[in-house]
């Protein structure tokens, strides 16, 4: 039985031997069965995304076909599947990131709080502000220091707000990142490690209070350590904002997650195939293909 | 085996509900024509007279107007967006303007002269105010196309070279050749004539051709050239590089193989940028190809003409007849440097794709 939690229980990466198939399912699930179970009882703040037969174009190609999903308070979703399948363009139709693709067209509906982000006449630097996102690849501001980083989102939205400093404090700390960085916060952004400019990206994400915080792929370029960190950091969001994470890491997962959507292509568009609590998707899922996906047998 | 096929749901018709619907756009409509109304009746009614008046309080007018409606939609900060976005669209006004005012009256004014033998024959035989009939420009478009392929031949293999000295061998005199790069753009073409004149052909190495003025032209070409292959040289992100190099390559194959033709549309832009520079120039070529107007192809023997060479010898003579026959010179310096433009994109976007 290969170890995926023990005491040190982010050392999984250093696990190396393939195990088999059987052995997977069984610990993904004692996996899902140990996590505290702390983000479904909270019912933190009212907000709620929903996404209602939501379909994806780049040009003529149909990438993503009539995803149905929603997101409510205080639970993390994560979204799995083989590359190409679509979940990243889905949580790019959530905050209207999309339509930055010049060939883009989407169909369908986007609901946060019940009213649609796509509805004529939206203000959609609103929506972003709402709705906030965090990329595969770490992207500080070159031309910021770090503690210009944390508050970009402010001026860049043109927020007033008082007592900046303590902002600046309270996001790099929910963020896990305070401690390593407080001394040196008017150096700039790029001298900080991998791990460190995207928990940096994540406390610049927060520092405008959004109500939905989407992530693509945070952790696939980093090391166990800031994985752990940013694992934690998202554990603790879900108290209080709506996580959506896109990864490729089925133990991140099953660690991070209380719910699981599987996305899947079978030549044509991308489509939710299964959607269900993560213990479940990685115990006992529904659909086979989901079975053979987690248990690596394919994707 | 027993699929279940997912539930067949008709497809929606694709749509891009970020784009405003025409009927939301009829305010921004009315804000535009009824800026123009009101500068119209503000010429009118005040001081302030002509064209240029109308254009600037139309431009005022409207960007007012589109700020105060950013802000009924959608509130104070939407109002700088607006600004920004009206000042940009005015400023691409300001810059469009002139330019097709100069490419109408071109057209407008080179369309008189230009006939079927303006491509087929010269002017060896034809006195400059002789009819329309007679005489043509090919002796000077020959020129120019042989003059611009032979300075472009010249210019962009020691400009990317030196682009690639300053980017990928960052040798030791990296600062000074970038200064000097920089110091050679704002040589007044002028210059460039007299140097190859006072050396090449003062000093006895070659007379009056094609070729010093080729050479005059690489002068002014190869900065432009350099500096833009170097910027664009510079956007190449080092991972590229670095793979390259890792899977054993030397830096020169590299170089060869991945990093110039990932660089490959800029560098188009470069020579373009270059051919830009110089297509039009006359002065460094009176004192170089001198100037003929008998057709001759041989750039290493004897004077040639170019198109803005013969312009500017027709100007000189002062006849109605000439100074119509200069605008059509004009007009076919347009479109030779559209269609060579146009080849150089063609070529260069071709293997990409």
């Amino acid at each position: 039985m290969i170890r995926l939690f023990n005491e040190n229980r982010y050392e999984r990466d250093a696990v190396s031997t393939p195990p088999n198939e059987g052995e997977i399912v069984s610990s993904l699930a004692s996996v899902a069965n140990r996590l505290p179970r702390i983000s479904n009882e909270v019912q933190a703040s009212g907000a709620d995304l929903e996404a209602r037969g939501v379909h994806a174009w780049f040009g003529s190609r149909h990438v993503l076909a009539d995803v149905n999903l929603s997101f409510p308070a205080g639970r993390v979703t994560a979204l799995i599947g083989p590359s190409g399948c679509g979940k990243s363009t889905f949580l790019r139709t959530l905050n209207r990131m999309h339509e930055f693709v010049p060939s883009a067209a989407m169909a369908g509906e986007v609901l946060l709080d019940g009213v649609d982000i796509y509805k004529q006449g939206t203000d959609v630097t609103k929506i972003r502000l709402k709705i906030g996102m965090v990329f595969q690849k770490p992207n500080p501001f070159p031309s910021m220091t770090i503690g210009e980083n944390v508050l970009s989102g402010l001026k860049l939205a043109q927020i007033k707000r008082s007592n900046k400093e303590d902002l600046m404090e309270e996001c790099l700390t929910r963020a896990g990142l305070w401690n390593e960085v407080k001394d040196r916060l008017n150096s700039h952004g790029g001298s900080l490690s991998g791990g460190q400019q995207q928990r940096l990206c994540i406390a610049r994400a927060l520092a405008v209070a959004p109500e939905v915080l989407l992530m693509d792929e945070p952790c696939s370029s980093l090391d166990p350590g800031s994985t752990l960190r940013i694992e934690e950091t998202i554990r603790q969001l879900s108290q209080s904002v709506i996580v959506v994470i896109v990864t490729h890491n089925m133990q991140q997962a099953a660690r991070v997650s209380d719910y699981t959507g599987f996305f899947l292509t079978e030549g044509g568009p991308g489509r939710l195939i299964e959607y269900a609590p993560t213990r479940e998707i990685f115990s006992r899922p529904k659909d086979e293909r989901t079975e053979a996906y987690v248990t690596g047998r394919f994707g | 085996m027993a699929q279940i096929l997912p539930l067949q749901i008709p497809v929606p018709t694709p749509k891009k509900p970020w784009k405003p619907a025409p009927i939301a756009m009829i305010p921004d409509l009315l804000i535009l024509v009824g800026a123009f109304l009101v500068a119209d009746a503000t010429v009118a009614l005040t001081g302030f007279k002509g064209k240029l008046a109308i254009f600037f309080l139309f431009a005022l007018y409207s960007t007012l107007g589109s700020m105060a409606l950013a802000f009924f939609r959608r509130g104070a900060t939407a109002m700088s967006n607006a600004m920004a976005t009206s000042m940009a669209y005015l400023s691409i006004a300001l810059v469009a303007l002139p330019l097709f005012s100069v490419l109408l009256t071109v057209v407008s004014r080179g369309r008189h002269a230009l006939r079927l033998n303006t491509f087929t024959q010269d002017m060896a035989a034809t006195q400059p105010d002789a009819p329309f009939s007679q005489g043509g420009a090919l002796h000077a478009i020959l020129g120019t196309t042989v003059l611009v392929i032979l300075a472009t031949v010249i210019s962009v293999p020691i400009g990317v070279l030196t682009g690639l000295y300053l980017t990928e061998v960052k040798g030791r005199a990296e600062t000074l050749i970038r200064f000097l790069v920089q110091a050679m753009s704002g040589v007044p073409s002028i210059v460039a004539g007299l140097f190859i004149y006072a050396v090449w052909i003062t000093g006895g190495h070659g007379g009056f051709s094609g070729f010093s003025g080729a050479v005059a032209l690489s002068i002014l070409m190869l900065p432009t050239v350099a500096r833009t292959a170097e910027e664009v040289l510079k956007l190449i992100p080092n991972d590229l590089r670095e793979a390259g190099v890792a899977l054993g390559g030397t830096q020169w194959r590299t170089v060869v193989m991945v990093v110039l033709p990932a660089a490959r549309s800029g560098l188009i832009t470069a020579t373009v940028l270059g051919v830009a520079r110089v297509a039009g120039e006359t002065a460094p070529l009176l004192l170089t190809i001198f100037g003929t107007t008998a057709k001759h192809f041989n750039p290493f023997v004897g004077p040639m003409s170019a198109l803005p060479l013969y312009i500017f010898q027709l100007l000189e003579t002062g006849l109605n007849v000439a100074i119509s026959r200069a605008w059509t010179g004009a007009l076919v310096l347009l479109i030779l440097v559209s269609v060579l433009f146009t080849l150089a994109r063609f070529v260069g976007g071709r293997v990409k794709s």
